[in-house]
């Protein structure tokens, strides 16, 4: 644990824009658990006569078609986005890496199923799936989540599988089936432990997916319905007054999405440079 | 050769085995009702009771799939309510649309990344370096969307160079006559210049939308790919052999380079599809991705399942399409396929 | 005899993470027209750092900090970069271990020697073609028709050698520099393969610069011997003078420790310690005296090879 944070400290100091991505991170976690209490307006008070207001200092970013407060609504989506993104790539993490490892580890059968069902899933482009997937089951915030989850599964699957398999055989684990740990124990007690940092960084890294995915999908009107404040669907709420020159409504959530996405990138990266620094770009 | 193609073709075929489960499973092993979803929110108690019975939605699964893959072997995915149209169809004839857009974006992010990544191997950091480096990292992050938005902004709003963001052609403007279905192409069959510059100034926008988002991943794969070549033992050899600098970067480093850029085209394959619904929304293009989401406006079911497989389809072929221009060139994998 | 190649005083250095790292210091010797001068030294001794920098092939991060490499009478430390790509291949030409990763995976055997054919004998493409099987035939490998068309992973190692081999001696270069050439292909093909280079060096009047970590190969090959240790050149002398009477105590410890046909395993001396970490600032002047059992306080003053007769050079203040 030392290490891990005399190693942090060493790839923060190399490279400052990590330490930004981490603070910018921290500010992001802030927001979203007390998104409503820094929101200086109701989300869903609407106003008809302040409606397409212009930025000024009542209204930072500006007044959307039905007069509602652009800031406040984009802080109080922050949970809503950060809590998609999270639960789905939570979900991904868990039954990814559980069925990776058994593939992995197990071989046999369960790598064939396992490898089928990953394939199967990668066979469609991953957002027309998750398209799918939500038109299948109906449009609830929830079936975002799970969509999310089942496309980014493969990921975490193939790589947890690819781990198992190379350490299948090594020497520690020879010796813990000699002491008569049972196959279980030894996956979770071994092989788990020593993936993990690995499995973090993937985490890290499809967490920026994750929030686009989720945006993308209610851009298009799946998942998140109005009046709920949500990143994606302010902006499909802006793309009218945009195209005529209103650009607060859209341009702000549109910032606070890119600037999510790209904090969890560069947080992701600098996570995989600390783990493994043969990987550095 | 030939043994080679059928084995590419054969690892297709679980594939598309694997599609056509996944969207019988969506279709019709839902929780809930899928009749209700298919008769629509208009209808009544007894169309939608119609509506099961013509799907065979009261029979067992076994049956109901035995049914579906007869539907799908007469190219039968339904109609739509809105249209009454029958889906293949509709989906035959807003494809072009649709593929005119993605090739166009994947010629743009490829004519720019490629000679990106080519120049930052070829001068480390150097300012075409951090350019690439700020591309590849930056460009992830960005959504599809909302960069579609701002472009027309800034182009159609401010600057007022582009026309407005309605589709592929002015409405003074009518389509040329078809052959290929791209207005690219077939405006320039039937000599007619003045719709091609029409089409081209509708296409260039939404292209480059698709086209930045596809940027990211090919810049990132080609400067990695083109680092790893240069530093290689076989560039050594070259080197050592005087050989000029031009034959060592373009026909030693790249060639080889170029393999793993071509792997990756799969991957950036699936995001230019899943880009291509929400840039069409944005443009209001008429390709297939608007004629989704459309459809899931009006709650009219068979064209999103149809749209489903379609691409599904699509995505499979491509990627066997990318596997053989592999297997063209790389040498080693012909023969030990 | 005036020679083909000098190198004199050469140091170079490589900029590292961790460090400076002193790879080559002040190192020199000679190798004249038509001989064969083999550099021994173990892994890391700096024998391939030597030759990159005689190609003008280092790293980015190396530098080179001091001395001269000349070669018929011109330091290329100072050339243009085109005047070195027209050296490369056409006057001096490398040949390098792992021969099937050395060369381009998806370029065939004949393109590889024909694209050096035509970029020093100006040469047409088909006339290149034509030329590069010819060579083939010259390395003697079988049916060269065919195997010009083949690429280098569907050749044998030893095959691939004979290909760089053919690549190299192609527009007949004065020197030519052997990295390891043997080192990775089973004991057969060795053979074969140095026999061939002996032979090919021998008609075609080319010196040859072997670099190897077998003493053994090296006797049987050389004229003459450089020894390295830890970037240093330690002892130079003709190869039956080295053997028989070795003056640095590095180079008898070697003799000591190469399997002979006649010696027992055990009969064999291992060199206690190990090679020196060459990014500490505080090297002594002779990278061996912590290896050494003669070492005493004189060692620590600079250090200077020594020509103690007419052709055998020492640097050890206390030769045996």
């Amino acid at each position: 644990m030392r290490e891990f944070f005399r190693q942090a400290r060493y790839v923060v100091a190399e490279n400052p824009v990590t330490g930004v991505a981490f603070a910018l991170f921290l500010v992001f976690v802030v927001v979203a658990l007390f998104g409503p209490a820094l929101a200086p307006h109701s989300p869903l008070a609407s106003n008809t006569a302040e409606a397409l207001h212009p930025p000024d200092a009542q209204h930072w970013f500006g007044t959307d078609q039905l007069g509602r407060d652009v800031f406040s609504r984009i802080v109080v989506a922050t949970r809503l986005d950060l809590g998609i993104a999270a639960g789905a790539v939570a979900l991904a993490f868990v039954f990814g890496t559980g069925m990776g490892l058994a593939a992995g580890f197990f071989g046999g059968w369960a790598d064939r199923i396992i490898g089928r069902l990953t394939d199967t899933i990668m066979a469609f482009p991953l957002f027309v799936l998750a398209m799918g997937i939500v038109a299948a089951m109906g449009n609830t915030v929830t079936n975002i989540i799970y969509a999310t989850a089942i496309i980014n599964l493969p990921l975490y699957a193939r790589l947890a599988r690819a781990e198992a398999n190379i350490r299948r055989d090594a020497g520690y684990v020879e010796a813990a089936r000699l002491a008569g740990n049972s196959e279980i124990r030894i996956v979770v007690a071994h092989i788990l432990p020593n993936i993990m940092p690995l499995m973090v960084v993937q985490a890290s890294l499809t967490l920026g997916y994750a929030i686009l995915n989720a945006a993308g999908l209610s851009f298009i009107g799946l998942g998140v319905r109005p009046p709920t404040a949500e990143w994606g669907i302010m902006v499909a709420e802006g793309a009218s007054s945009i195209v005529s020159g209103e650009w607060w409504e859209a341009l702000f959530p549109g910032l606070a999405l890119m600037l999510a996405v790209f904090c969890f990138n560069l947080l992701g990266d600098g996570l995989r440079d600390v783990i493994d620094p043969r990987n550095r770009t | 050769m030939w043994r080679v193609l059928i084995g590419r073709l054969s690892t297709a075929i679980p594939s598309i085995a694997g599609v056509i489960v996944v969207t019988f499973v969506l279709t019709r092993a839902l929780p809930g009702d899928p009749a209700v979803y298919f008769a629509g929110p208009t209808a009544t108690p007894q169309s939608v009771e119609e509506i099961r019975h013509q799907l065979g939605l009261d029979r067992r699964w076994p049956v109901q799939f035995a049914y579906y893959l007869d539907d799908l072997a007469h190219g039968d995915l339904g109609n739509s309510l809105s249209t009454g149209q029958p889906v293949l169809t509709e989906i035959l004839t807003r494809l072009p649309a649709s593929a005119e857009l993605t090739l166009a974006g994947l010629l743009i992010a490829v004519l720019i990344a490629v000679p990106l990544g080519v120049l930052a191997a070829v001068r480390p950091g150097s300012w075409i370096d951090h350019v690439c480096r700020v591309v590849s990292t930056a460009g992830v992050s960005l959504p599809t969307f909302f960069t579609g938005l701002l472009l027309v902004y800034v182009f159609y709003f401010l600057l007022g160079w582009s026309p407005a963001p309605l589709g592929r052609l002015d409405i003074f403007y009518s389509a040329p006559p078809m052959h290929t279905g791209f207005y690219l192409v077939d405006s320039l069959i039937a000599g007619d210049l003045e719709t091609f510059r029409a089409t081209l100034s509708q296409l260039i926008l939404p292209a480059f939308t698709l086209g930045i988002f596809a940027l990211a991943p090919l810049a990132r794969v080609t400067r990695a790919a083109m680092l790893a070549a240069l530093g290689s033992e076989f560039v050594r050899t070259a080197r050592a052999s005087g050989l000029s600098r031009w034959r060592i970067v373009a026909v030693y480093a790249f060639r080889n380079a170029i393999l793993p850029v071509v792997t990756t085209l799969g991957m950036v394959f699936s995001y230019l599809l899943g880009g291509n619904i929400l840039v069409e929304k944005v443009f209001a293009w008429p390709g297939i991705g608007s004629y989704a989401i459309d459809a899931l406006i009006a709650s009219d079911y068979a064209p999103v399942q149809g749209f489903v497989l379609a691409m599904a389809a699509l995505y499979v072929t491509l990627n066997l399409l990318i596997d053989m221009l592999y297997g063209v060139l790389d040498p080693r994998v012909g023969i030990s396929a | 005899m005036t020679s083909l190649l000098t190198v004199e005083d050469l140091s170079i250095e490589f900029r590292t993470r961790s460090g400076t790292v002193r790879a080559i210091e002040h190192a020199g010797f000679q190798v004249h027209p038509g001989e064969t001068l083999a550099m021994v030294g173990e892994s890391g001794s700096g024998k391939s750092v030597t030759c990159l920098a005689i190609m003008g092939i280092l790293d980015a991060a190396g530098r080179v900090t001091s001395g001269r490499i000349a070669f018929r009478g011109r330091d290329l430390l100072h050339e243009r970069e085109a005047c070195l790509r027209e050296i490369r291949g056409r006057d001096i030409a490398m040949i390098f271990q792992n021969p099937r990763t050395a060369l381009n995976p998806i370029r065939t055997a004949g393109q590889q020697i024909a694209d050096v054919l035509i970029q020093h004998a100006g040469l047409t493409p088909g006339a290149a073609r034509q030329r590069a099987v010819e060579m083939l035939g010259q390395v003697r490998i079988p049916d060269p028709e065919r195997r010009a068309r083949a690429y280098p992973f569907e050749l044998s190692g030893g095959m691939c050698q004979r290909v760089m081999i053919a690549m190299a001696l192609s527009c007949q270069p004065a020197l030519l520099i052997a990295d390891e050439p043997t080192t990775g292909l089973d004991v057969t093909t060795q053979a074969v393969i140095m026999e061939l280079i002996d032979e090919i060096a021998r008609t075609e009047r080319t010196a040859t610069l072997l670099i190897t970590h077998d003493l053994a190969l090296a006797s049987e090959h050389a004229d003459r011997i450089a020894v390295m240790h830890a970037g240093h050149v330690v002892e130079t002398a003709p190869t039956q003078e080295l053997l028989v009477k070795p003056r640095h105590p590095y180079t008898q410890s070697l003799i000591a420790a190469t399997p002979g046909p006649a010696a027992a395993l055990a009969d064999l001396a291992a060199i206690p310690g190990s090679l020196p970490d060459l990014r500490r600032e505080d090297l002594p002047s002779c990278r061996y005296s912590e290896r050494c059992g003669r070492h005493d306080k004189a060692c620590d003053a600079p250090l200077s090879p020594r020509l103690l007769a007419d052709n055998h050079s020492v640097a050890c203040r206390h030769p045996l």
